[in-house]
């Protein structure tokens, strides 16, 4: 139930909006999302926009995944030791 | 199986290699339904470390409605004079009586919604009949039942109210970490979309008064993966620490107009919970300046009875402290097909999992270490 999809913007009226969510037209509440503009993926639960999704930290969270992934493959190289470096927490606040 | 998706591969090999470091059973608790299916569907409870325990908590909306709030839900909608609206998820909760499907059946209007200004908009349509929205949900939901109070009370519709059994979930997760019976938790997964409304900073006091970490994080199997490194790295560090690694939708503050029409409408009340008894201030009860779209009021309804269907342990699976295998009635009378407690209906609810993802022997149940099931199913 607290499932939230993100879907990209495509129409605004007003608090109304339009997602195009897989292929399919759906209507929004943008309320809880003023700052959300046409081309902005949004995410959506119980037919409100609850968030707009921030491409900027969607980059850092991928490259944090990245950059976990690297000291695995670092790991990987260094036979039975185990790297204690914390890169994962990058997102530490 | 897990997704061959090699970032989850590597990162898998990542928290498989931290794990062992760390020498000891560890526990991690997600407190998120969506968490729980997201992790059940691409097969991770099989590919985990041994020693780390990922148990599933309160995080499935409908299954930590207490029975008697789901009785009363229903006892309402089977009423002539009432048009029940409500989200799909509730239709086939058992209650004493029947469900709401039955009483569909049996010519009574329970509509579902998909938002609840489509109850607000029923009601605008059918000024002659009460129309009741089934206010269920975490935080995440809340606002969008705020949302539709708030224009109700613009439009002066006299004829909608909520029935609120919203949950707050801090309260909750406070509770677990006080409660003996609950298996230590050295770490939450916290729930990326009740986050979203409200922010990360309100894990902080939680991360310094129980020295418990909080990692917020995503859905993806690659997030979720990486979510748990996070926790097991800090295990091994012997750190605690306060981590968003959702931060595409998750902001320190959350999201201040979500919050701002949550405080307009809702205030924190006590409120039960199935299997975990009354938590302090963990629900939302409506203000007075909005108490007469209180469903409660506007017909009376008198506290109701609590009790548990015969057999079924959802209070316990719901709080970490038993498995959904440890019920006898797990798979035998109890199956999404004729469910007997909300954990089987939900889709989101930790039996429904184990059933469709978790019962075909890959389950690694080693890592089970609080409670031995008692029976295992092929
Ligand atoms: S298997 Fe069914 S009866 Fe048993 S705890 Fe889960 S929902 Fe309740």
């Amino acid at each position: 139930m607290c499932l939230a999809v993100p879907a990209k913007l495509i129409e605004q009226d007003g608090q109304q909006g339009i997602v195009d969510l897989h292929g399919n037209r759906l209507r929004v509440n943008t309320m809880m999302t003023p700052e959300a503009q046409t081309g902005d993926w949004i995410l959506i639960h119980a037919g409100f926009a609850i968030e707009r999704l921030d491409p900027e930290a969607a980059r850092e969270t991928w490259a944090l995944i990245k950059d976990a992934e690297q000291a695995a493959e670092d790991q990987a190289g260094q036979s039975g030791s185990v790297a204690r470096t914390n890169r994962n927490n990058g997102g530490i606040v | 199986m897990i997704s061959t998706d090699q970032s989850a591969e590597k990162l898998l090999e990542r928290l498989r290699v931290a794990a062992q470091a760390v020498k000891e059973d560890i526990a991690f608790m997600e407190v998120c339904g969506t968490h729980t299916t997201s992790a059940f569907r691409c097969g991770l409870p099989t590919v985990m470390p041994p020693n780390v325990r990922l148990i599933s908590g309160p995080g499935c909306p409908v299954c930590v409605t207490s029975q008697g709030d789901i009785d009363r839900l229903i006892d309402l909608g089977s009423r002539q004079d009432v048009i029940l609206c409500t989200y799909g998820d509730m239709l086939r909760v058992p209650g004493r009586r029947g469900n709401l499907e039955t009483a569909r059946t049996r010519g009574r209007r329970i509509e579902v919604v998909y938002s609840s200004m489509d109850a607000l908009k029923r009601a605008i349509d059918e000024p002659d009949q009460q129309v009741v929205f089934a206010a269920v949900g975490f935080e995440t939901t809340a606002p969008a039942t705020a949302a539709a109070v708030c224009e109700a009370q613009r439009q002066n519709v006299r004829n909608f109210s909520v029935l609120a059994s919203h949950k707050r979930i801090i309260p909750a997760m406070r509770a677990l970490l006080t409660d003996e019976e609950i298996p230590s938790i050295h770490g939450f997964l916290c729930p990326g979309h009740v986050s979203v409304i409200i922010g990360s900073e309100i894990y902080r006091p939680i991360v310094d008064e129980f020295n418990v970490s909080c990692v917020i994080g995503g859905f993806e199997p690659t997030q979720l993966i990486s979510s748990l490194l996070c926790l097991t790295e800090l295990v091994l560090n012997r750190q605690t620490a306060l981590v968003n690694q959702y931060r595409e939708a998750v902001r320190p503050e959350g999201n201040p107009r979500a919050l701002a029409l949550l405080a307009e409408v809702f205030e924190p009340g006590d409120a039960r919970w199935r299997g975990m008894g009354i938590i302090p201030e963990s629900g939302l009860v409506l203000r007075d300046k909005y108490r007469h779209f209180d469903a409660v009021q506007r017909f009376e309804l008198s506290e109701p009875d609590e009790h548990e269907p015969p057999g079924c342990i959802c209070g316990k699976v719901i709080s970490g402290a038993a498995l959904p295998v440890q019920c006898k009635l797990f798979g035998r009378a109890c199956t999404p097909v004729s469910p007997i407690g909300p954990c089987m209906v939900s889709s989101e609810g930790t039996c429904s999992a184990w059933f469709k993802y978790g019962r075909s022997g890959h389950l690694n149940l080693s890592c089970t270490h609080a409670n031995e099931p008692q029976e295992v199913l092929p």
